[in-house]
């Protein structure tokens, strides 16, 4: 029947045609053109309206930054260098400022020769925080995380090494009365014992103990007092301390917060709402001036671990809000079924309210972070030299007088990086963690 | 025969105050309490025996004391022979006065941001995103500082304006120079009858909610939807516009004018205030624009295509259904940026506008030596303000909250 068909209507095309093309409008980049940037008369008119703006914009520095001076010794003379070049009127940058000032914009007035000792320490911390990051690092390296805080420390500030080990022992005997006192002298003991033994060795012992190794092995190296700690580098000092000692704090104080138990509960509350109802600039002046009515007499201490102190719990009660709502989020069944499944409070928090409620807080968690980390900046007001106090230094001598945009952009560009790394990672931390179906 | 027989009556041990949970809350919050009271106790000894060694007291007294510094901006009457509780309250309305003004700018930028950000338009979608990223990674106070420093560096000075080619000129027909000492606006001068052109415009706002109210439940009842933004497009200009008229044209505008070394006439505003409002807007509203975004995204496809449907229209979609939900996703956090962008503006410190913390927390100290008190105060202040913002904000969560029966 079908080959009757097929010879009798000659007319029947029996082969495919070639494909045609599609029409000129809905292909390559006439299409792409035609749906994203003029789908409507007003799309138009934003497309038209934002092309202007970019062209404005990189009309008015993209000059100015690509030809820009990068050797000299002053403004005056890159002025001079710049009316060699260019002549009179052109508007240039002056980089110079940067390759004669990266090391104070970065360090301070740390040594020039032990610049290596915070590069060290920074490379310690992120080979120390990878094991946390990443899951495909060696687990063994979580001793390294262990010991870092200390390293670290003795890196930067330098003095006797026996000083951050002796402090160190400390927790190694906290650790060692937790794990082996409780089958001698039960649980409960174990854990006061664990509290109470490395504060007292801290207090009476660890100061003669260094002294005395000391004398014995007087290993150390170069002291640095905080005085000559700036730049990023205190930024990073006060940013990465604060975040490492925000999370803990931040999570006890959520669960406080979200407790039975009264007292506890208005306790934490009352702490938050007042460190989050305060602006942090008022806090740190707080550190700075009054600090000092609040501990005994004669007590005094270093300014940089007072703003420590003080960013860190300010960055906790933003940490606890944040928790908290990771903790509100969790369905009521987990809470039910940890119960049921006959686990104490902290085994229940620790295995199963814990881990969900930090993973639903991931963004909010890297949100305050960040916070912290651009909050640094505020340091300067109370006489730390912080990039922003090291750049209006830097305006302060005759040879940079009147220099703005290029420091400016550099110490942007370094929070910038900083921070979208670090928005970029929560992102990653989101998409690996998520479980749920979609 | 079963006999049940009562549980024997425990005598109570000493170790259950840990090991029965009856218990041990209590025991918890018994030691909780002590260790708190004694570190309060702590404190406050330590701080007595200070004060004791520096030989100063604790009193507020020096709030009745002159406090001899002026205030470049002061929206009350202030000199420098007013007391220092008077300085204060500059320092309080300034500090209101930016975070007004920086609340209005940054929803605004931030709306406009965040739903652009949104948009299919690829390029206006990737600026917005580079706004948003570029401010909302960068420190506020560097922000700051970079808008303070193209307001007094690339913005011409007054002599600029003056003579036959100026190298600058005024805009908006002649009525603002901008100058690196500040902006200069025309001054809204109010003659006789201002008073009343005042009160028929704050009529016409009275009038423009009512008739919102009535027209949403007229559409809640009947369905009909009555012109909305029209009818209060109208409200707001034409009486205000009519009674201007006829009463013979009540307010007048002063316009600043150059004479001598600056200007003088209408209004200056500082480039401090500019900065600093600039500058947290921007800021805040990269902030707002990503809550904007979240909030619309937050609302599921499935009510979009089932208003479409329906056969509402897309205007109406937006309006009906879409805004409605996100503005409950939108609000909360929406509130709390308004509170980062009041305590953000204490920041002003860094270009020297008069804010309380400036006043009150700055000069008032240095000057009176009343660290404690001063801080005191100015945390209190701070903390007040939040309390009260906050508590606005859950009274209104309260009011959108879904209905759930």
């Amino acid at each position: 029947m079908s080959d009757v068909h097929a010879q009798t209507v000659s007319y029947v095309r029996e082969t495919m045609l070639p494909e045609a093309e599609p029409p000129v409008t809905e292909r390559g980049a006439i299409k792409w053109l035609r749906e994203n940037l003029f789908s409507s008369w007003l799309n138009a008119i934003l497309t038209i309206l934002s092309l202007f703006v970019i062209y404005y914009v990189l009309s008015h520095t993209l000059g100015w930054m690509l030809y820009g001076i990068w050797d000299a010794g002053s403004l005056t003379e890159c002025r001079q260098i710049r009316n060699e070049l260019y002549g009179e009127d052109a508007s240039v940058a002056c980089w110079a400022v940067l390759a004669d000032r990266w090391d104070q914009l970065l360090f301070g007035f740390y040594p020039q020769d032990l610049y290596w000792r915070p590069v060290a320490a920074l490379l310690v911390f992120f080979v120390a925080v990878s094991p946390i990051l990443f899951e495909g690092v060696p687990r063994k390296l979580f001793y390294l995380t262990a010991a870092a805080p200390f390293i670290c420390f003795w890196l930067i500030w330098g003095g006797t090494i026996w000083g951050p080990i002796v402090v160190a022992l400390g927790f190694v005997i906290a650790g060692a009365i937790f794990r082996y006192g409780a089958e001698m002298v039960g649980p409960l003991l174990a854990i006061i014992g664990a509290f109470l033994v490395p504060i007292l060795y801290w207090l009476l012992l660890a100061g003669p103990l260094t002294g005395m190794l000391n004398s014995i092995a007087p290993i150390g190296m170069q002291y640095v007092s905080s005085d000559e700690i700036g730049g990023f580098m205190l930024a990073f000092i006060i940013g990465i301390t604060g975040i490492i000692l925000s999370f803990p704090l931040g999570i006890l104080l959520a669960l406080g917060r979200q407790s039975d138990l009264f007292i506890i509960n208005k306790t934490c509350v009352t702490f938050i709402e007042v460190i989050r109802g305060v602006p942090l600039i008022v806090w740190l002046f707080t550190a700075s001036l009054l600090l000092n009515y609040f501990l005994p007499p004669g007590t005094n201490f270093d300014l940089l671990l007072r703003v420590i102190i003080m960013v860190t719990f300010f960055a906790s009660a933003y940490m606890a809000e944040v928790i908290r709502g990771g903790l509100a989020a969790l369905p009521r069944g987990q809470y039910e079924g940890a119960d049921s499944l006959g686990l104490n409070y902290w085994q229940s928090m620790q295995l199963i309210i814990l881990p969900q409620a930090l993973k639903i807080s991931i963004p909010g968690i890297v949100n305050t972070f960040i916070g912290l980390f651009k909050d640094t900046t505020l340091v300067v007001f109370v006489g730390l030299s912080d990039p922003i106090g090291f750049s209006n230094l830097i305006r302060a001598t005759t040879d940079w007088n009147g220099i703005y945009w290029e420091l400016f952009i550099f110490i942007g560009l370094c929070f910038f990086i900083c921070c979208f790394s670090m928005s970029k990672y929560s992102q990653f931390l989101e998409r690996k963690l998520r479980t749920e179906h979609r | 025969m079963a006999t049940m027989t009562e549980p024997p009556a425990e005598a109570f041990r000493l170790s259950q105050l840990i090991y029965d949970t009856r218990y041990r809350s209590l025991t918890i919050q018994v030691v909780a309490f002590i260790l708190i009271m004694a570190g309060v106790f702590w404190l406050a000894n330590n701080t007595v025996q200070n004060l004791q060694e520096l030989g100063k007291d604790f009193n507020f007294g020096f709030l009745g004391q002159r406090a001899g510094y002026d205030i470049n901006q002061r929206l009350i009457e202030y000199s420098n022979d007013s007391t220092h509780a008077r300085a204060a309250l500059v320092g309080i309305l300034n500090t209101l006065l930016v975070a007004f003004l920086g609340c209005i700018l940054a929803t605004i930028l931030g709306v406009i941001a965040g739903v652009l950000r949104l948009s299919k338009n690829w390029i206006v979608s990737r600026l917005m995103g580079v706004y948003v990223e570029g401010f909302r990674n960068i420190p506020t106070l560097l922000w700051i500082l970079i808008v303070f420093a193209i307001m007094t560096e690339a913005t011409p000075q007054p002599r600029d304006f003056r003579g036959e080619n100026p190298e600058a000129s005024m805009i908006l027909f002649d009525t603002v120079a901008i100058t690196n000492r500040g902006i200069f606006i025309p001054a809204p001068v109010w003659g006789e009858g201002a008073m009343v052109l005042i009160l028929v415009f704050l009529a016409s706002l009275a009038g423009i909610f009512a008739f919102r109210r009535y027209a949403r439940k007229r559409q809640e009842e009947t369905g009909v939807i009555l012109p909305v933004f029209w009818v209060s497009l109208g409200l707001f200009f034409i009486p205000s516009i009519l009674f201007y008229y006829i009463l013979g044209r009540p307010v007048t505008l002063d316009y600043p004018e150059l004479a001598g070394f600056n200007f003088t006439g209408g209004t200056h505003l500082r480039n401090s205030l500019i900065a600093l409002w600039l500058a947290l807007s921007l800021y805040t509203g990269a902030f707002i624009a990503e809550n904007v975004r979240s909030g619309i995204l937050a609302v599921s496809k499935g009510q979009t295509e089932a208003a479409f449907a329906l056969g509402l229209r897309p205007n109406r979609t937006m309006n009906l259904v879409i805004l409605p939900q996100a503005l409950r996703v939108i609000i909360p956090p929406l509130i709390s940026q308004y509170l980062n962008l009041t305590k953000n503006s204490s920041l002003a410190i860094a270009v020297g506008y008069m804010d309380v913390r400036s006043t009150l927390g700055g000069i008032s100290i240095n000057q009176t030596g009343r660290e404690l008190e001063g801080m005191l105060l100015l945390g209190l202040f701070y903390l007040v303000t939040s309390l009260i913002i906050s508590g606005l904000m859950n009274i209104y969560n309260q009011s959108i909250k879904l209905k759930e029966r």
